[in-house]
């Protein structure tokens, strides 16, 4: 028993370090956000004419907005191929490609966002330009970064399937169910929780995801008034200007970072505490 | 009366069969869209970049900014960031799922605090995990622009990512096995080693790729922590350039540098392709055993 | 005798020390050696790096790490001393006087069409229409019926700055239709989309322009974008390429500035689009 003990010291202890990792980060966001939440206050971040640092003007809402669309419209785009991809490699798919399906997706999820970003650039942009403008706005950003945290999706959804009793798929068959009829009654309700983390965790990379969506999105500081119309995002607005800010300016954009944590952990906790619920 | 009820059956029969045919129908339509949309992706890097490959471009030294030469000690830089990132992040990974998943069925306290937090983690963006490294590696511990640093920040990037899926793999492990394996007296430590991670190797490695395909993907993170330098590293402790930020660096900096960009990126696919096969390959190796072992004790 | 003796030594020790002391940047001199941290701009990362590395090569016992992250940075890294150099694809402002600039070379500022577009040229007062939207359409400043789509940099950067005041536009009354960070990214987007105007580094433009990307820089004031009329300081829009220092500075990152801004790497200068400057030339003051 005196192993077990030690078990569960020692993972406990590793969990403890895994967890506090987040708290130092967001000490360090807090110490070099500090000048500038004294200074300005919190109010001028929502209250502001515009976001123009240079000239004392911080509004971040309408950024806050387009982080928001544009990793909602990723998880839609994301949530309904990936678990579907998921299915098709479980039950619907050939063995032969299924093995090949699931390589594919792995090898998606190893591409750098920067060709994502060229891709989207080079490919997707002039095409959705047809409808007008340059083609960099939020529609392309939100179809790139869908694309990106699609395998996040499909390979949680997978495991998760995949690790479902056999008996159970053989059960509801012997009964007499259609494929359609096992995978919506039995199989996803079975993987819920897995797909629900596969999705929780494609929501939080899409919030995380920088530099493909810096190069798609238009990066223009507007409320979007269509899906159309470009946007920035929290994490897009820091990599643009953090390399040439100087000290006030770049305590400011600390202060976005904070706030793009804030919006997560406002989501986690909603989410973590509806399923509290449920449970 | 008997008429009927065959007819409703058979009508039953038929709206049966149909939502099957929609079903199937959506289903691969949604996985070729998928398929059809990455092969898309991969022909368009292969296209612009394969030209520019042949051997002397994988192991030469880079010239004139990356136009010219290869990206030798670039691959060499590369391995070393994901060994360390690797080395650090799966142990503690595996030991925080183990945590999380002690209690079957019920949830405590300090798992569901854990989960949160590594929730937020997730969502932290990529450049300011790469700000935090720069601060708390580089120069609070002092190891400066190192291979060391940017491992190390990449590890608390993947984080989150790997705990998710070792946790979902653990957790898949059907319930009673670990009933059966407490009921002959095994310990947990036993259980564990013997039973529950055999079982859930498959899964493991599958987050683990996972995890290797988000670090070999990340470029701002790393700019700040393991740095621009293209020179062959000699330890862990010297900079070192990844490929994603050469990617980066060659088409958005280097005009001219579009080519050879795509170029390293066929060779970073390339690469996780060897990785994904590698890891296929020693689980059904693993699995192979498994197996027989379990064959001869039946 | 003894005399003789003692002035002989005393001579041979003077031809030592002179030997030892003069040859600093010949190739086979060893008394040069350490290492050298340099971080900033990623305009200047490229080919910082480059010059570093012929350097090195000439005195086997340095090492130069060359870093990159943005002007703002190499600015913070050398106040704080975690760099030894800092780069900076700008002049320094007001309040950076406490460090001390030495520029390496210059480059000019350019406006950049698609190739299809048929306009010749734009006067200062139409670009800052089309910059503050009052020109929407190509018609308007006598070029085909086309929206005009306004690619902007983002605050902070260099060439922004330069733009702005050489056209006298405060950033806020800017309506822009996408903003960019990097110079290729202005380029992809202009290359991409045949209403787009934007402005970019003109050797980058060069660069692209050569490797068959479709854009067109305009000429300024009448005279051409071109690196050429920007190192004989005709073209009016242009900025400095720095190396950043705080006051007392070791040996070796002086060593390692002249060596910059000398004529023996004005190949490396020229390989990666730049000027070089001359001493005593002052193209972007």
């Amino acid at each position: 028993m005196r192993s077990d003990r030690s078990l569960t010291i020692v993972t406990r202890t590793l969990a403890a370090i895994s967890a506090a990792i987040v708290l130092l980060i967001i000490g360090f966001l807090l110490r070099e956000a500090a000048p500038a939440l004294r200074q300005l206050g919190l109010s001028r971040f929502f209250t502001d004419e515009s976001w123009h640092p240079l000239s004392s003007q911080f509004n971040l809402t309408p950024m806050i907005v387009a982080t928001l669309v544009t990793s909602a419209g990723a998880i839609l785009i994301a949530a309904p191929l990936g678990i579907a991809s998921a299915v098709f490699v479980n039950f619907y798919a050939p063995h032969r490609l299924a093995v090949w399906h699931r390589r594919l997706i792995e090898l998606l999820a190893g591409i750098p966002s920067v060709v994502f970003g060229l891709w989207g650039l080079m490919v997707l942009a002039p095409i959705v330009a047809t409808f007008g403008g340059s083609g960099q706005n939020l529609f392309t950003a939100t179809i790139v970064l869908g694309l990106m945290v699609l395998p996040t999706v499909a390979l949680l959804s997978d495991a998760a399937i995949a690790a479902l009793p056999r008996p159970w798929i053989q059960g509801a068959a012997a009964l007499g169910m259609g494929r359609s009829a096992i995978i919506g009654w039995v199989v996803l309700p079975g993987a819920r929780r897995g797909i629900g983390s596969g999705i929780m965790l494609a929501l939080t990379r899409a919030f995380g995801e920088t530099m493909a969506v810096l190069m798609l999105a238009g990066n223009i500081v507007e409320m979007p008034s269509s899906l159309l119309s470009p946007g920035r995002t929290l994490n897009a607005n820091i990599a643009l200007e953090l390399g040439y800010a100087t000290a006030g300016h770049r305590s400011v954009l600390f202060v976005s970072g904070l706030m793009l944590m804030l919006v997560v952990s406002c989501i986690v906790l909603l989410i973590s505490h509806r399923r509290g619920h449920q449970a | 009366m008997n008429d009927s009820g065959t007819a409703t059956s058979r009508v039953i029969g038929v709206r049966h069969h149909r939502r099957e045919v929609c079903v199937t129908v959506a289903v691969w339509t949604a996985a070729m869209s998928v398929i059809g949309l990455l092969i898309w992706i991969l022909t368009d890097i292969a296209v612009r970049g394969l030209a520019e490959i042949d051997f002397g471009f994988l192991i030469s030294d880079m010239q004139n900014a990356g136009r010219e030469g290869g990206i030798g000690p670039i691959i060499l830089s590369t391995g070393l960031i994901l060994l360390v990132c690797l080395v650090v992040s799966i142990p503690l990974s595996f030991g925080t799922a183990i945590a999380l998943t002690e209690r079957i069925g019920q949830e405590t306290g300090f798992a569901c605090n854990v989960r949160r937090s590594l929730d937020v983690l997730a969502g932290v963006p990529s450049i300011v995990f790469g700000l935090f490294g720069n601060a708390f590696f580089a120069i609070t511990l002092g190891l400066g622009y190192s291979i060391l640093s940017g491992g190390l920040t990449l590890a608390c990037m993947v984080l989150p990512i790997l705990i998710r899926t070792s946790e979902q793999a653990l957790r898949a492990v059907p319930a009673e096995y670990q009933y059966a394996a407490a009921a002959l007296g095994m310990k947990r430590t036993t259980i564990l080693f013997r039973v529950v991670l055999p079982v859930a190797m498959p899964a493991l490695a599958a987050g683990v790729v996972l995890s290797i395909g988000r670090a070999l993907a990340e470029t701002a993170a790393l700019l700040f922590t393991s740095g621009y330098v293209a020179r062959s590293p000699e330890s862990l402790l010297d900079s070192g350039r990844s490929l994603s930020v050469h990617i980066y660096d060659l088409a958005m900096n280097v005009p001219g540098g579009g080519a050879r960009a795509y170029a390293t990126a066929c060779v970073l696919v390339a690469l996780l392709l060897m990785i994904n096969l590698a890891t296929a390959f020693l689980l059904r190796m693993t699995g192979v055993r498994h197996r027989s072992t379990t064959g001869g004790t039946c | 005798m003894k005399y003789f003796l003692s002035m002989s030594f005393v001579l041979l020790c003077l031809t030592l020390a002179g030997c030892t002391s003069s040859p600093s940047t010949n190739s086979n001199s060893n008394e040069l050696s350490g290492q050298l941290t340099l971080t900033g701009s990623s305009t200047v990362a490229p080919l910082a790096a480059e010059i570093a590395k012929r350097f090195e090569r000439q005195h086997s016992k340095v090492r130069i790490d060359v870093q990159t992250g943005g002007s703002g940075k190499g600015i913070a890294d050398v106040r704080r001393g975690v760099a030894d150099i800092g780069m900076a694809s700008r002049r320094l402002a007001s309040d950076e006087t406490d460090l001390t600039a030495h520029q390496i070379a210059a480059d000019g500022v350019g406006l950049i069409v698609h190739q299809s577009n048929s306009i010749a040229e734009l006067s200062p007062d139409q670009i800052i229409a089309i910059y503050t939207d009052k020109s929407n359409n190509w018609q308007d400043v006598g070029g085909d019926d086309k929206k005009i789509t306004v690619v902007h940099k983002a605050e902070g950067r260099a060439t922004l700055e330069v733009f702005l005041k050489h056209f006298g536009i405060d950033n806020p009354s800017v309506k822009s239709d996408v903003i960019v960070g990097e110079n290729e990214h202005a380029i992809k987007t202009v290359a991409g989309t045949e209403g787009a105007i934007g402005y970019v580094s003109i050797g980058t433009a060069e660069a692209d322009i050569e490797s068959g990307v479709p854009i067109r820089l305009l000429p300024l004031d009448g005279v051409e974008a071109k690196t050429v009329n920007v190192a004989s300081g005709a073209f009016p829009m242009s900025r400095p390429l720095n190396l950043v220092t705080a006051d007392p500075s070791s040996q070796l990152a002086m060593e390692f500035i002249q060596f910059c801004q000398s004529a023996d790497v004005h190949d490396l200068v020229k390989s990666q689009y730049f000027v070089p400057i001359t001493k005593g030339s002052d193209i972007a003051k």
